[in-house]
């Protein structure tokens, strides 16, 4: 009997094509696409916190001389938004996120940054120059008459305070104050006023539809552009795209109008579970049924092996 | 009139109308195999069986695909990923298999290649190969502009330009393809209508014929032996089965096929579950968008060759090269000049010639992926050239092949 030479053709076969994967996928993706390491949402250019906040001295500034409840909600500590979110974004561009959940979505550093300078915190210098007489929509806090520094804390710390723990935050409340003021997600029912209800009447549903467009109207005055739907993001741009996305727009897209948002590493997390969840949303049932189906598969072809080696005995 | 005679059996009753065992015969138990032939001679019925997945995971999405530019991308991304029991599990099925069945209709190809299977008497085999080639390369270009995503577009967009013909101006042969100046309502229709109905069609024609064009000269081996079928055949009939040198088809070698397709299924459905993402480009879950271009624009992989024959070049020359590449391969059995059917191994140049093939197919696949910039268009153009060279240069050096 001659020597056999199949595993040695398989072993070509198998060579060309790992060769050619390799080169149209991994290698020409790191050849296309910019490659961005996440910085763990630290945000190393802003200062840390140095003082220990009181989070009942930061209630009062909060709701007081702060001023944060002139312009947000915070539902949680019974404070309704000043004005409804079509009227809000026609003053200010986009609507003033719920401050519930911010102590536990934000990173504590970047919120202090934020309220000392919304623009230089959110990285959208480049659109608001107070130089140039462009001011942000939402107003720095300039102090309360004492250590600012220390105002800024115990702000910070009420936020916490309120905000809800660990688990407690789930994906869609992560989105909803990251993201959703801007990016609808429509495979989940989330416009940017709101999960849209099921309505009994049309005109109910037309109304609602027509708050939106009024809303997106501001929202792309103020941007630019429509900020994307983001219901299957996650399969167009992936996990890491996201992550590094959010974490500092600017590195893909030099000068665009989406703020740097800072959340911190665990609301990243639920915002990309959120994501999946909309857009990928068969995955744990994918896991588990390509199990079952890869030991179907083996046994199958186990079978066909026995039958082969069987019909062949007698060919030899 | 035949002459019927009383059933003895449902069987005998379908045979005398049917001749059923005849057929069987014909097709199965006494269509002879060489046994010398190794497992790539199974890449045909993993073949079959890769479009039977498409056949029926197509069939599923079918049921609730709809092909209107509104409702398109969330008819699939929405309503078959989500809302569908399992339509997430066909959907996998149908976009890796399409991918997949290229990669195995080139093993198909190479192989053939090798072995010299489209000479002397195996001429229509090749050529209903190749027109299943292009069929399916236009299945599987009308299937990747149903889910409407950027890419769709986009793509469309590109390949249907190319009728244009560069300086001729065809403009009125696209508008006429696309039914509209833009891919719109009317392109979508009638890729759909092309994908789902007229190619499939087409397919299994001929698929027919190329099985029909095997039964005469039966297939190649691997040593280039020529082979008395019905002398070897009466030896195995007569219970000689060893020493015979064909097999039956069946059960004989569709045994060893089973084996090769339950291997391919492993890796099939490894890259279903766990793999996918190479066969579903990230860049076609954007809905299209006529106003944005993507900043890359490039074909699924199995048409990136002769995408990079079509980009170093201007428009015209560029458009000469693409429609070289395009039919060049059907003209193989007429370009080699040589009468030996034996491995390229065996065949002096024409074995560089195998190898210098493939390998400048690669390159060119990696390269029509790469953006055309410095180094990459410089390999592109080089690798363009050496592919037109080859085909250039088969009939002179196989006509200097010696006779075996
Ligand atoms: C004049 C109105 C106004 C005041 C006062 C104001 N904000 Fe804002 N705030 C806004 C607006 C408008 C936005 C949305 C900006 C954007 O998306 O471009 C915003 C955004 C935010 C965000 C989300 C930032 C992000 O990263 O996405 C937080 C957190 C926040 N404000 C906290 C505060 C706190 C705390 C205070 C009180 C110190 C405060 N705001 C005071 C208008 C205001
Ligand atoms: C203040 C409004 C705003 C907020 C808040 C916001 N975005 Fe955006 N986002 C935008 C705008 C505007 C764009 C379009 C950017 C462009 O094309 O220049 C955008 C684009 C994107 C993109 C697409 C980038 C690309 O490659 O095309 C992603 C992904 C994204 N945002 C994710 C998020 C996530 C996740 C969050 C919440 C953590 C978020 N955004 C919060 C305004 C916002
Ligand atoms: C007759 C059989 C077939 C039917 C009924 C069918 C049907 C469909 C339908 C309804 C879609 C749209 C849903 C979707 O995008 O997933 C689709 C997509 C597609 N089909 Fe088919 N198909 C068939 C055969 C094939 C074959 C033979 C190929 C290729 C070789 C192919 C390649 C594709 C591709 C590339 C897509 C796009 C997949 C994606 O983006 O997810 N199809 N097909």
């Amino acid at each position: 009997m001659k020597q056999n030479k199949e595993p040695l053709i398989l072993a070509i076969v198998v060579f060309f094509t790992i060769v050619t994967y390799y080169l149209v996928e991994p290698f020409a993706h790191s050849q296309m696409h910019k490659h961005v390491e996440s910085e763990g949402f630290e945000y190393k250019d802003l200062p840390e916190l140095t003082k220990k906040g009181d989070a009942t001295r930061g209630k009062d500034l909060v709701m007081g001389a702060g001023g944060c409840t002139g312009c947000h909600a915070i539902t949680k500590a019974g404070m309704p938004a000043p004005m409804d979110a079509v009227t809000a974004a026609a003053s200010y561009g986009v609507n003033p996120p719920d401050l519930s959940n911010a102590g536990s979505v934000y990173s504590a550093k970047f919120l202090a940054s934020l309220i000392k300078n919304p623009a230089h915190a959110l990285m959208v210098e480049h659109k608001f120059d107070a130089s140039k007489g462009q001011m942000h929509p939402m107003v720095p806090f300039y102090g309360a008459g004492g250590d600012m520094d220390q105002e800024v804390a115990d702000m910070v710390a009420y936020l916490e305070s309120i905000a809800p723990k660990g688990e407690e935050l789930t994906p869609a409340m992560a989105y909803e104050t990251a993201c959703g003021r801007c990016h609808a997600n429509h495979y989940e029912k989330w416009t940017q006023i709101g999960t849209k209800p099921t309505f009994k009447k049309k005109q109910d549903g037309l109304a609602f539809d027509t708050k939106v467009l009024d809303y997106q109207d501001s929202l792309k005055a103020y941007m630019g552009k429509l900020p994307p739907d983001l219901s299957i993001y996650i399969r167009s741009r992936g996990e890491h795209y996201i992550k590094t996305f959010v974490e500092n727009p600017q590195n893909y897209l030099k000068g665009t109008a989406m703020p740097r948002v800072g959340v911190n590493a665990e609301a990243a997390d639920k915002v990309i579970e959120y994501l999946e969840d909309s857009g990928d949303t068969k995955r744990h049932e994918r896991e588990a049924v390509g199990m079952n189906v890869m030991i179907y598969i083996i046994i199958f072809a186990i079978f066909a092996i026995l039958w082969k080696k069987q019909v062949w005995r007698d060919l030899h | 009139m035949a002459h019927f005679t009383k059933a003895t059996s449902v069987k005998d009753w379908f045979d005398q109308r049917l001749a059923i065992d005849k057929v069987e015969k014909v097709m199965m138990s006494e269509y002879w195999i060489p046994k010398n032939i190794n497992f790539l001679w199974a890449m045909g019925m993993v073949l079959v069986v890769t479009f039977t997945l498409l056949l029926v995971s197509g069939i599923f999405l079918l049921m609730y695909y709809q092909p209107n530019v509104a409702t398109a991308f969330d008819s699939v991304n929405y309503t078959i990923m989500r809302e569908v029991d399992f339509g997430w599990l066909w959907r996998h099925v149908h976009g890796v298999a399409a991918s997949v069945v290229f990669l195995i209709i080139y093993i198909h190809m190479f192989t053939g290649i090798y072995y010299g299977s489209y000479k002397k008497g195996r001429e229509m085999i090749w050529i209903s190969g190749m027109l299943l080639f292009v069929a399916f390369s236009a299945e599987a270009f009308s299937g990747y502009m149903l889910p409407w995503g950027q890419m769709s577009y986009w793509a469309g967009m590109v390949i249907t330009n190319l009728f244009a013909g560069g300086s001729l101006h065809a403009d009125g042969l696209v508008e006429w393809i696309r039914g509209d100046y833009v891919p719109a309502q009317a392109f979508l229709n009638r890729f759909f209508m092309l994908h789902v109905l007229l190619i499939p069609l087409a397919i299994m024609g001929l698929i027919g014929l190329h099985f029909a064009a095997l039964r005469i000269p039966h297939v190649n081996n691997q040593d280039g032996e020529e082979i008395d079928f019905d002398a070897e055949s009466k030896k195995y009939l007569a219970g000689d089965k060893a020493g015979s040198k064909v097999m039956r088809f069946a059960n004989d070698f569709m045994a060893k096929d089973m084996m090769v397709v339950g291997i391919y299924l492993i890796f099939f459905f490894y890259l279903v579950f766990f793999h996918y993402d190479f066969a579903m480009d990230p860049v076609n879950f954007d809905p299209a968008d006529g106003l944005k271009t993507p900043a890359h624009i490039y074909p699924e992989w199995y048409f990136l060759w002769s995408y990079e024959i079509l980009r170093p070049f201007s428009t015209n020359i560029g458009l000469i090269a693409f429609a070289f590449a395009q039919v060049i391969f059907v003209l193989l059995p007429f370009l080699d000049r040589s009468p030996n059917t034996t491995p390229a191994s065996r065949r002096g140049l024409f074995k560089i010639w195998f190898w210098a093939m493939l390998v400048d197919m690669i390159v060119l696949t990696a390269m029509g992926k790469l953006p055309p910039e410095g180094i990459f268009s410089t390999i592109g153009l080089v690798a363009a050239l050496t592919f037109i060279g080859l085909w250039i240069v088969l009939p002179f050096i196989t006509k200097m092949e010696k006779k075996a």
